[in-house]
C-alpha cells in the first residue's frame, strides 16, 4: 500500500465512528421526530400528513402560555444568574490572591459534582414547611408557625439559579482573567468613577464571557425538567413537563414530538439571536465552557 | 474612592462572597447531614447520631446497603456509566485525531455537528432517540417478525441516549489536549525508525492518557447524574437517579435518600479529586 492509500484508509476509519454517532443518534432521530410530528391522527390507527399537531399548539392557549411562561422564567433566571455570578467571577479572577483563587474556583465548581437530583433534594429539605429555614425562622421568633416556601415560582427560580450558576461563573471568570489590570487603572486615572469603569471598560471586555454564560444558562434552564417538577410541584407548568405528559402519560407521541420540535426551534432561535447580536460563533461559545 | 470607603467596599464584597458560598453549600449540607439523624423524617429536630440509614437491617430503618431496589439502581447506574464512558472516550479519541490531524473535507461544518449535541436540550435528545428506536423496532417487528429488544426502552437505549451528548464533552477535552501536542516528538521517533503504530502506542497515546482518563471520569459522572435524557429511555430497570426521583416525587421520603445522597457526594468528590490529580501529575512532563 502506498502512503496516500494509507492516509485515505485511516481517514475513513477515523470518520466512521463520528459519522455513525452523528447520523444514528443525532440526525436520524431528529428527522424521525420531525416526520412523526407531521402525522395527524384522523381516526384510530389512521394517520394523515399535516400540520395539525402544530396548529393544535397555537389554538390551545394553555400550551403556548406554558411555553411563554417557560421562556420568560428562563430569561429571568439567566438575568439573576448573571447579576449574582458577575461579582463572584470578578472577585475570583481579579481580587482574590493567587493562592485563594484556585481554591475559590474549585469551591464554585462543587455543585457540578453533585447531581441535579441531590441539589433539588437539598433545596426541598431547606425550603419545605418542616424544613431548616422554616425551623430557623420559628426558632428566632420571626415566624410564629411553620412557613411553606416550596411549590411556588420563587422556589423554582432559586433552584434553577443554583443549578446553572456555575455555567455562568466559569466562562465569566476565564474571560475576566485575561483582562489587564492596567486597563482598569487607566480608567480611574482618566477620572472615571467605579461605575463608569465598570460600564465602559470591564463589561465590554467581559462581553464574550457574558454571552457564553447567558446562552448556556438559558439553554439549560429552558430544557430542565427535574428542578421545576421537584421544587414547583406537579403543576409548575414547565414546557418540558408538558412534553413528558404528552409522551408518557397521554401516549400522544405525535403531539409530543411537535412540542419537542417547538422547544428545540425556540431555544435555537434564542441562541442564534444571542450569537448574532454579539458576533460570537457556536464553537467558540461552547468550547469556552 | 477614599481609603476608608475602599475598605468598607472590600469588606462588603467579602461578605457577599461568603454569602454566595453559603448559598452554594447549604443545600448540599442539608441533603447530607440528615443521613445521620436518628429519625424517620429528613427534618429537624435532631434526634441523635445514627448510621442506621446506611447499614440498618430492621424495619422501619432499612439502610441503603440493605435496600434491594436502591442497590439495583446503583448497580444499573454503574453499568450504564462505565459503558458510556468507555464508548465515549473511544469515539472522542477518534474525533480528536479526525479534527486535529486528518485532512477531512468540510472540517468546520463537521466540527459544528460535533458540538451540536451539547446545545440540544436533553429532553429532546431523549424523545428523538425514543421515537427513532421505537419506529425501527416496530417496523422490523411488523414487516419481518424480527424482535430487537435493545431498541425498546431499557438500559441499552439509556446508554445510547447518554452517549449521544457525552461524546461531545469527551471529544472537546481530548481534542484540546491533542492540539497542544508537540509534533517534533513524533518526528523524532520516526527518525529513529519507529513504525506508525509504534509511535501511536508509545508516544501519542501516552501523551493523551491524562486527558482520556479525565474525560472518562467526567463522562462517568455526567452519565451517573443524568436525568433528562434517561427519563424517556428507561424500561423496567432504572438507574439510581430515576429510582430516587420516583421516591422523592411520591413524597414521604425517609432519610435513606439522604444516605444515598451523602454516599454519592463522597463518591463524586473522590472521582473529582482523582481527575484533578491525574491532570496535575502529568503537567510538568507534558
Amino acid at each position: 500500500m502506498n502512503y496516500r492509500a494509507v492516509r485515505r484508509l485511516s481517514l475513513i476509519l477515523l470518520f466512521a465512528p463520528f459519522a455513525l454517532w452523528i447520523l444514528l443518534l443525532i440526525v436520524l432521530p431528529h428527522i424521525g421526530m420531525g416526520i412523526l410530528s407531521l402525522r395527524e391522527k384522523v381516526a384510530p390507527r389512521v394517520y394523515e400528513f399535516g400540520f395539525g399537531n402544530y396548529i393544535g399548539f397555537f389554538t390551545e392557549p394553555i400550551y403556548w402560555h406554558i411555553l411563554a411562561r417557560t421562556a420568560f422564567m428562563s430569561l429571568f433566571v439567566t438575568a439573576i444568574a448573571l447579576l449574582i455570578g458577575f461579582p463572584v467571577a470578578y472577585y475570583v479572577a481579579k481580587i482574590a490572591g493567587p493562592r485563594s483563587r484556585g481554591a475559590m474556583f474549585m469551591l464554585c465548581l462543587i455543585p457540578l459534582w453533585v447531581s441535579d437530583l441531590i441539589r433539588a433534594f437539598g433545596w426541598i429539605l431547606l425550603l419545605r414547611e418542616t424544613g431548616l429555614i422554616s425551623g430557623f425562622l420559628q426558632w428566632t421568633g420571626l415566624a410564629a408557625e411553620p412557613v411553606e416556601m416550596l411549590y411556588n415560582d420563587a422556589s423554582v427560580i432559586i433552584g434553577l439559579v443554583y443549578t446553572v450558576m456555575l455555567f455562568m461563573i466559569v466562562p465569566l471568570t476565564s474571560t475576566l482573567e485575561g483582562m489587564d489590570d492596567a486597563m482598569v487603572e487607566a480608567g480611574y486615572n482618566l477620572g472615571g468613577n467605579g461605575f463608569t469603569v465598570l460600564r465602559r471598560i470591564i463589561i465590554p471586555y467581559a462581553m464574550p464571557g457574558i454571552v457564553s454564560g447567558c446562552i448556556i444558562v438559558f439553554m439549560l434552564t429552558a430544557g430542565s425538567y427535574l428542578t421545576p417538577v421537584l421544587l414547583g410541584g406537579k403543576n409548575s407548568s414547565w414546557f418540558t413537563q408538558t412534553i413528558y405528559d404528552q409522551f408518557i402519560t397521554r401516549y400522544n407521541w405525535e403531539s409530543g414530538a411537535a412540542f419537542g420540535f417547538l422547544l428545540l426551534i425556540f431555544t435555537s432561535l434564542v441562541v442564534w439571536i444571542g450569537l448574532k447580536l454579539s458576533g460570537q460563533t457556536l464553537s467558540s461559545t461552547v468550547a469556552r465552557s | 474612592m477614599n481609603r476608608r470607603g475602599n475598605m468598607a467596599f472590600l469588606l462588603g464584597y467579602r461578605l457577599y462572597m461568603f454569602a454566595f458560598f453559603l448559598f452554594l453549600v447549604a443545600p448540599l449540607i442539608g441533603a447530607g447531614a440528615f443521613a445521620f439523624n436518628d429519625s424517620m423524617f429528613p427534618a429537624l429536630p435532631w434526634k441523635g447520631f445514627t448510621l442506621n440509614w446506611f447499614f440498618g437491617t430492621e424495619q422501619p430503618m432499612i439502610g441503603m446497603f440493605n435496600d434491594r431496589r436502591l442497590l439495583q439502581g446503583l448497580y444499573n447506574s454503574f453499568y450504564v456509566g462505565i459503558a458510556v464512558s468507555l464508548l465515549s472516550v473511544f469515539v472522542g479519541t477518534c474525533n480528536a485525531f479526525l479534527f486535529v490531524r486528518s485532512n477531512l473535507p468540510a472540517k468546520n461544518f463537521f466540527y459544528i455537528m460535533m458540538v451540536l449535541p451539547l446545545v440540544i436540550p436533553g429532553v429532546i435528545l431523549g424523545i428523538s432517540i425514543l421515537v427513532l428506536a421505537s419506529t425501527v423496532a416496530n417496523t422490523l417487528d411488523d414487516s419481518y417478525g424480527i424482535r430487537l429488544n435493545f431498541l425498546r426502552p431499557g438500559l441499552p437505549l439509556v446508554i445510547l441516549g447518554q452517549f449521544s451528548f457525552i461524546t461531545t464533552i469527551t471529544s472537546l477535552v481530548i481534542t484540546a489536549r491533542l492540539k497542544k501536542f508537540d509534533a517534533t516528538m513524533e518526528e523524532a521517533a520516526y527518525n529513529l525508525g519507529a513504525s506508525r503504530t509504534r509511535v501511536l502506542r508509545t508516544i501519542t497515546l501516552p501523551y493523551l492518557r491524562p486527558a482520556m482518563i479525565a474525560a472518562g471520569i467526567v463522562a462517568f459522572l455526567v452519565s451517573f447524574e443524568n436525568f433528562n435524557t434517561t427519563l424517556f429511555l428507561v424500561g423496567s430497570d432504572s438507574p439510581l437517579t430515576i429510582t430516587m426521583f420516583d421516591r422523592m416525587a411520591k413524597g414521604g421520603s425517609t432519610p435513606v435518600l439522604n444516605a444515598v445522597s451523602f454516599f454519592l457526594m463522597l463518591g463524586s468528590g473522590l472521582l473529582a479529586l482523582i481527575s484533578v490529580l491525574v491532570q496535575r501529575e502529568r503537567r510538568p512532563a507534558g
